[in-house]
């Protein structure tokens, strides 16, 4: 099987190569267009800023090879801002428009007294269906660890894969066709996070 | 429910652990890497490398202990002492730490926060803040390892104001360190934690103070602290990370298990 970490320019994508290859699998970067032809799975880590992120992508060509990889369904797990380009704008940066594989926006957490922003640590994602294959060999719920100030509102509330609290209830992962996506960070997340990506790529991946 | 986080962290010099890093199991338990893998098998939530080196030579030994550890944990890992530029963060994070910590330099150029935030996002950036008492009441920022006080416009800077104003310019984090109860093991400056904690929006990590469990108890309730940070409780064999959790939640505090 031949992973693919989309690889942008920004951020660290170490840590999502070595968080695969501890369940054994090796992946390479995507850095170009026709890096895309070779591949069975892909993997978009994004982190930083929204629109920041969708710049970087148009500038480095992968852009076009990404929205075609997500119309044709091919296999894909999303963290993080991989996750949030999903939809189609964002707060962050208004009038930036994202990938729009699903209909809805990415938020910021509400301003409220003693709500610290980043949410950052580990919480619950609590599973709408435990017995999808993403969630094999965990319980009703586990812990992950999350850093971010975004989170999207899917329209469609039958894509969530998980929930978590705070500040309320918000979609911290979603499911779909060929496609898992998590606001949170697996390569982060110790035994939790490594169950996850392996179940990843048994679903995803076969 | 988010839970507290509970960081060891690990002083690091010329690549090897000081001060005394008590794991019985371990073969080498002055490899920093070993002894970060330990604490990743406890439970520890997030791991923070303290480089006290001087050198660029002994820097890019921590570099390969950043990678090397990179490898084998997969818990957000944290570096600092003696970062200044970004640069110096762009290497640490390229080597596989998840967030850089600033403390000195960003007393002398604070533009290097506003900076860091908008080249690696805020989440990467955590700026340390050592603060003692003063007559007055408050407290004030340290420098050089807690050894001067910060002057700026012919005053001393004061902790709330600049936890304030870090948080403003994208600090992600902040890592709290009271000048006071440090090596004391007589618990955690309450007030000080409270103070800042309350005055930004940002998550903030107690440190300095921490003897026994019920000190942590102390600081994440009633100091409203994010997270608590500690290394000679944790290095000399006296707690494991899962003993502090276990101790939490007996007092209803929010850990993960």
């Amino acid at each position: 099987m031949n992973l693919g970490i989309l690889d942008y320019g920004a951020g660290n994508l170490r840590s999502v190569r070595n968080a695969f290859l501890a369940v054994e699998q090796p992946a390479t970067f995507v850095s170009a267009p026709e890096h895309f032809d070779a591949l069975d799975m892909l993997v978009f880590p994004g982190q930083g800023a929204f629109g920041d992120c969708v710049r970087q992508l148009q500038e480095t060509g992968l852009w076009d090879p990404l929205k075609k990889w997500l119309a044709e369904e091919r296999p894909y797990f999303g963290i993080c801002l991989g996750y949030q380009l999903l939809f189609q704008n964002g707060e962050e940066n208004p009038g930036v428009e994202g990938l729009a594989k699903f209909e809805g926006s990415v938020v910021r957490f509400p301003a409220q007294p003693g709500l610290k922003i980043p949410h950052m640590g580990w919480n619950k994602a609590r599973f709408t269906d435990a017995a999808h294959p993403a969630w094999k060999g965990m319980g009703d719920d586990e812990t992950f660890y999350f850093v971010h100030s975004y989170f999207p509102q899917p329209k469609d509330a039958s894509l969530a894969a998980c929930t978590t609290d705070y500040s309320g209830e918000f979609v911290s992962g979603i499911a779909a066709k060929n496609l898992l996506a998590v606001q949170f960070h697996p390569e982060k997340s110790q035994k939790a996070g490594l169950t996850l990506l392996k179940n990843a790529l048994e679903y995803l991946g076969r | 429910m988010l839970t507290k986080r509970i960081i060891p962290c690990l002083d690091v010099h010329d690549g090897r652990v000081v001060k005394g890093t008590k794991f019985l199991d371990l073969r080498d338990a002055g490899d920093p890497v070993e002894c970060a893998v330990a604490y990743n098998n406890q439970g520890a939530d997030e791991l923070v490398f303290l480089d006290i080196t001087a050198t660029s030579d002994e820097r890019r030994t921590m570099v390969d202990v950043v990678e090397r550890t990179a490898e084998r944990c997969f818990m957000p890992v944290t570096v600092g002492g003696g970062i200044r530029t970004v640069a110096d963060m762009r290497k640490m994070l390229l080597a596989g730490a998840d967030k850089v910590s600033v403390n000195t330099a960003a007393i002398f150029n604070p533009e290097v926060v506003d900076e860091a935030a908008s080249a690696f996002g805020c989440q990467c950036i955590v700026v340390a803040i050592d603060a003692k008492r003063n007559e007055r009441g408050s407290w004030t920022v340290y420098t050089h390892g807690g050894r001067k006080p910060a002057i700026r416009d012919g005053k001393e800077l004061d902790a709330i104001e600049w936890a304030a104003e870090v948080c403003k310019r994208g600090a992600g984090e902040i890592l709290l360190t009271s000048m006071d109860a440090d090596g004391t093991k007589a618990g955690y400056d309450l007030g000080l934690n409270r103070t800042v904690s309350e005055a930004v929006t940002i998550p903030v990590i107690a440190s300095g103070g921490a003897g026994n469990l019920d000190h942590m108890v102390d600081v994440l309730r009633d100091g409203k602290a994010d997270a608590v940070l500690a290394a000679s409780i944790f290095h000399f064999g006296e707690y494991t990370v899962g003993d502090v959790k276990r101790h939490l939640q007996k007092h209803d505090i929010p850990v993960r298990l």
